[in-house]
C-alpha cells in the first residue's frame, strides 16, 4: 500500500522550487527581512542554507509555507511553475510543499495518529484521491513510525504534548514520511538534537531522498550536513543569498565562521 | 466495532467529521415535515390542561396533579438571574398540544404509514426495522434485527410515536414506554416517583411542565437487572409555534444499571420555540444510571433569528447508599440554553458526575452547569465542563457545590475550561461553593484560552483547511467529555462540534 504521489515531475529544464528576487517585510513592524532573495532547486536535489542569526532563514521557510504576518512586497516563488504565494497554506501542502517546524506546535487532546490521518486524508481529498481506510492507514503509519523508532504509545499521545525535543523532531519527519511531499523544507531540524536523535532524523530524511523529491535544509551547523549530504550549499546574510557552492562551503563555514565569507560577499 | 476504530474515534476528529464539515451548508436537521397535525387551541388555561390529560386518557389523580401545578404556576414569576437576554415570552401565544393525525389509527404495514413520517426517521438515521416499529407497523418486532441494539422511544412534537425493542426489554423486566402509557399501565410506579425528584413547585419552567407535559419516556429497571441494551429517546419539535414539554422519569431499583441517551432536533423556523422539559432520575441502593444528551435544537440563524428557547430541569436523586449517576451533555443547539443537570447525593457513598460540552456560536446564549448537593457521608462528585464560544455568543458556566453538615468526608472536583474563538464572544464562570463541615474537600480549577493561531497554522501547513483545523483543535479541547459518551453518540457529537462552529473563523 503506497500513498500516491503528487503529479509527476516536469522536464529537467524546469526547477522544482524557484524563488526570484523575493522581498518580504513583517506586517506589524514594517521591517524588511528578505531583500531580493533568489534560489532555484531542481528535482531530486538537496540544498542547504546556512547563515548567521537574524539573516532571515526562518522567515523564508514561513513565507514559503504561507504563515500570516508577512507581506511580500516584490518577487515570486513557484513550485513546479505554480505561484506559491497566491495559495492558502493547505493548498501549498496539497501541492507538495512541507515544512518541518523548528518549534513543532502542541495540540492538546488530539492524538498524534488522528492528526496524521486527518492530514493525510485532507491532502488526498484536495488532490481528488480516495481517502485511506483506517486499516490501510494504520499499516503504513506503524511501519514508518518503527523506522523512526517512534513507539505505538507515542502515536497515541496528543500531538507534541510532553514530547522531548528529539521526539518532536522525529515526529516532524514521520509527518513528512506520511505526507510524501515533493518539496521538503527543514527549519533547523538539528537544533536540540543529541547525536543519536540526529542520526535517526538524518536516516529518516535520507530514506526519503528520491529523484523527484527535493530538500531545502536550513541549519546553523555543518554537523547535520555530515549526515544529510547536500548537493548545493547557500550562505544567507541580511535577507539574501550571498554565496553558493558545493558541500565544501559548509566545511569552510565550520572552520572559519561567517566573517570572511560575508566580507568577501560585500 | 473493533478496537482500532474505537481508538481512532476516541482520539479526536473522525473522517466523517471532516466530510460533514465540508458537505454541510448549515443546520443539518433544519427540514420540516408536512404532516397533518392536530392542535389544541393556542394559549394556556385549565381547559387546555384538562384537554391534554383527556387526550392522554389519564386517570383523575393525574389530572388533579396537573391542575395543582397549573394553579401554582399562575403565582410564579419567570426566573431572571441567568446571564441570558431574550424578549418576553408570551405564554398565551403558544400551542401546548400537537400530534400527527396519522397516529389516531395504527397502520398495518409500512405502506400505510405516512411516508413523510418515515422520511423523517430516515433523516434522523434510525434503521429501517426501528423505523417500522416507530411508525407503529404491526408485527415489526418480529422482523429480523439489524444494525445497532438501541431501544428508541421517539417523541414527535408532543407525542411519543413509538418505542422499539419493548418485548425484549420486558423479558428482562425492564419497562420502557412513553410516560402517558406508564401513567395508564403502571400508575403505582408513576404515583410513587413522579415529582419526587423535581417537585411540581420546583421552579417556573418545571411547574409549567408539570401542568402541560404531553408525553415523554418512562424507564423502570427492576432490582439487580442490568438493562440489556442502551435506551434512547429522540425528541423532535416539528409543528410551528408549538412548545414541547416532555417529561422523563427513570427509576433504577437496587443494584440496577441503565444507560440512557437523549437526542434532539427541530426544524428551522423564524420564530422562537419554547422547550421546557423535566427529567427525573431516581437511583436506589447500588444502582447506576448514565444519562447522555446530544442537544441539537435549531440554534437560530447566523443573525440570531429563530431558534429554540431551552429551559430544562434535569435532576437525579441518589436516594440510597452507593447509588451512582453520570450526566454527560453536548449542548450545541438552541438560541437560549438554561439547564443545570444536578445530582442530589443523599445516600452515603453515593457518586455524581457531570461532563459537559457547551458550544455557543453566532448569537446563541448558554447558561448551563450543574448542582452537586452532598447530603450523605463519603459522597463524591466530579464536574468537567468545556465551554466554547464563537461569533457573538455568550457562554456561562454556573455551578453549585454544597457540602451539608452531615456530608462528612465528602469530595468534589470541578474543572471548568473555556475556549474562545474570535474577539466578539464571551465566556463566564460562576461557581457557587458552600461547605458546611470540616472534613470535606472541594477543588475548583478553571481556565480560559483562545484557539491559537500557531495551532491553526500547523494544521493548515499539513493540508487541513481552516474549518477542519478548528474542528480538530476544539475536539481536542473537548476530549475528556467526548470520551465519557457512548460510542454512537461520541461520533455524532464530534461531527456536531464541527458543524456548530462553521463560519466561526476567518
Amino acid at each position: 500500500m503506497m500513498v500516491p504521489q503528487a503529479p509527476p515531475p516536469p522536464s529537467d529544464e524546469e526547477k522544482m522550487l524557484k524563488i526570484d528576487n523575493l522581498h518580504v517585510k513583517l506586517e506589524e513592524e514594517d521591517k524588511q527581512i528578505l531583500k531580493g532573495l533568489s534560489l532555484e532547486i531542481p528535482a531530486g536535489q538537496v540544498h542547504a542554507i546556512m547563515g548567521p542569526n537574524g539573516s532571515g532563514k526562518s522567515t523564508l521557510s514561513y513565507v514559503l509555507s504561507g504563515r500570516d504576518g508577512y507581506e511580500v512586497t516584490e518577487g515570486s516563488a513557484t513550485l513546479d511553475g505554480e505561484s506559491l504565494l497566491d495559495m492558502e497554506p493547505e493548498e501549498r501542502a496539497a501541492a507538495g510543499l512541507f515544512l518541518a517546524f523548528q518549534y513543532p506546535v502542541e495540540i492538546p487532546g488530539v492524538g498524534n495518529m488522528t492528526f496524521l490521518r486527518t492530514a493525510v486524508n485532507a491532502q488526498r481529498k484536495a488532490r481528488g484521491e480516495e481517502e485511506l481506510s483506517s486499516g490501510d492507514f494504520l499499516k503504513v503509519v506503524r511501519a514508518k513510525a518503527a523506522e523512526l523508532q517512534i513507539s505505538p504509545e507515542m502515536l497515541k499521545r496528543p500531538v507534541n504534548v510532553g514530547f522531548s525535543g528529539g521526539e518532536k523532531k522525529r515526529n516532524e519527519i514521520l509527518q513528512m514520511a506520511m505526507l510524501e511531499p515533493r518539496m521538503c523544507i527543514m527549519d533547523e531540524t538539528d537544533s536540540g538534537l543529541d547525536v543519536d536523535a540526529m542520526r535517526l532524523v538524518s536516516d529518516g530524511v535520507n530514506a526519503l531522498r528520491s529523484p523527484d523529491r527535493s530538500f531545502l535544509v536550513i541549519t546553523h551547523y555543518q554537523r547535520l550536513l555530515n549526515h544529510i549530504q547536500p548537493d548545493v550549499v547557500h550562505i544567507m546574510a541580511n535577507g539574501r543569498i550571498v554565496k553558493t557552492g558545493g558541500p565544501e562551503l559548509a566545511l569552510q563555514v565550520e572552520e572559519e565562521g561567517y566573517g570572511d565569507l560575508l566580507a568577501e560577499a560585500r | 466495532m473493533n478496537a482500532t476504530i474505537d481508538l481512532d474515534v476516541r482520539e479526536g476528529v473522525d473522517r466523517e467529521t471532516v466530510e460533514t464539515v465540508q458537505n454541510m451548508g448549515s443546520y443539518k436537521y433544519g427540514w420540516d415535515t408536512e404532516i397533518e397535525m392536530e392542535y389544541a387551541p393556542k394559549g394556556l388555561s385549565e381547559d387546555i390542561v384538562r384537554l391534554i390529560s383527556q387526550k392522554n386518557e389519564e386517570p383523575e389523580w393525574m389530572l388533579e396533579w396537573r391542575l395543582e401545578a397549573y394553579r401554582r404556576w399562575l403565582t410564579m414569576a419567570e426566573p431572571k438571574w441567568a446571564m441570558l437576554n431574550y424578549p418576553e415570552i408570551d405564554y398565551q401565544d403558544q400551542y401546548y398540544y400537537a400530534r400527527p393525525k396519522s397516529m389516531e389509527v395504527k397502520p398495518k404495514s409500512l405502506d400505510e404509514v405516512d411516508p413523510k413520517l418515515l422520511a423523517t426517521y430516515e433523516k434522523l438515521g434510525i434503521p429501517l426495522k426501528e423505523q417500522m416499529i416507530l411508525a407503529g407497523v404491526e408485527g415489526a418486532e418480529d422482523a429480523p434485527a439489524e444494525g445497532r441494539r438501541v431501544a428508541v422511544d421517539a417523541v414527535f412534537d408532543s407525542v411519543s410515536v413509538g418505542t422499539t425493542f419493548k418485548d425484549e426489554l420486558a423479558k428482562a423486566g425492564v419497562i420502557f414506554c412513553s410516560i402517558s402509557e406508564a401513567i395508564r399501565e403502571h400508575p403505582e410506579l408513576v404515583k410513587k416517583y413522579l415529582g419526587s425528584v423535581v417537585p411540581q413547585s420546583d421552579n417556573f419552567f418545571a411547574t409549567l411542565n408539570s401542568a402541560v407535559f404531553s408525553d415523554g419516556s418512562f424507564v423502570y429497571v427492576p432490582k439487580g437487572v442490568k438493562c440489556p441494551m442502551e435506551l434512547s429517546t429522540y425528541f423532535r419539535i416539528n409543528a410551528e409555534n408549538t412548545g414541547q414539554f416532555e417529561r422523563t422519569l427513570i427509576i433504577a431499583d437496587k443494584g440496577a444499571y441503565v444507560s440512557y441517551l437523549e437526542g434532539c432536533t427541530a426544524p428551522k423556523r423564524d420564530t422562537n420555540q419554547l422547550h421546557a422539559a423535566v427529567v427525573e432520575i431516581v437511583v436506589l441502593e447500588d444502582a447506576e444510571v448514565k444519562y447522555s444528551t446530544v442537544q441539537n435544537w435549531f440554534p437560530g440563524d447566523e443573525n440570531g433569528k429563530g431558534g429554540i428557547y431551552n429551559f430544562v430541569t434535569k435532576r437525579a436523586d441518589c436516594r440510597e447508599a452507593r447509588a451512582k449517576v453520570m450526566w454527560t451533555q453536548v449542548e450545541t443547539g438552541s438560541a437560549i440554553t438554561w439547564k443545570y443537570p444536578s445530582c442530589i447525593l443523599r445516600g452515603d457513598e453515593s457518586q455524581g458526575e457531570f461532563y459537559s460540552i457547551a458550544i455557543a456560536n453566532n448569537f446563541q446564549q448558554a447558561d448551563t452547569g450543574t448542582k452537586m448537593i452532598h447530603l450523605g457521608r463519603n459522597t463524591r462528585s466530579r464536574i468537567v465542563s468545556k465551554g466554547i464560544s464563537a461569533g457573538q455568543a455568550q457562554n456561562t458556566y454556573r455551578g453549585l457545590v454544597t457540602m451539608h453538615p452531615r456530608a462528612t468526608n465528602s469530595r468534589n472536583y470541578t474543572q471548568c475550561d473555556s475556549l474562545l474563538i474570535g474577539d466578539k464572544c464571551g465566556a463566564h464562570t460562576v461557581p457557587y461553593i458552600e461547605v458546611k463541615n470540616t472534613s470535606s474537600r472541594v477543588e475548583h480549577e478553571a481556565t480560559t484560552s483562545k484557539v491559537d493561531d500557531d495551532q491553526l497554522f500547523y494544521c493548515r501547513s499539513r493540508g487541513m483547511d481552516e474549518e477542519e483545523a478548528v474542528a480538530l483543535v476544539v475536539n481536542g479541547f473537548c476530549r475528556e467529555v467526548l470520551q465519557a459518551l457512548p460510542m454512537e453518540f461520541a461520533m455524532e457529537a464530534q461531527s456536531l462540534v464541527a458543524i456548530s462552529l462553521e463560519g466561526s473563523v476567518g
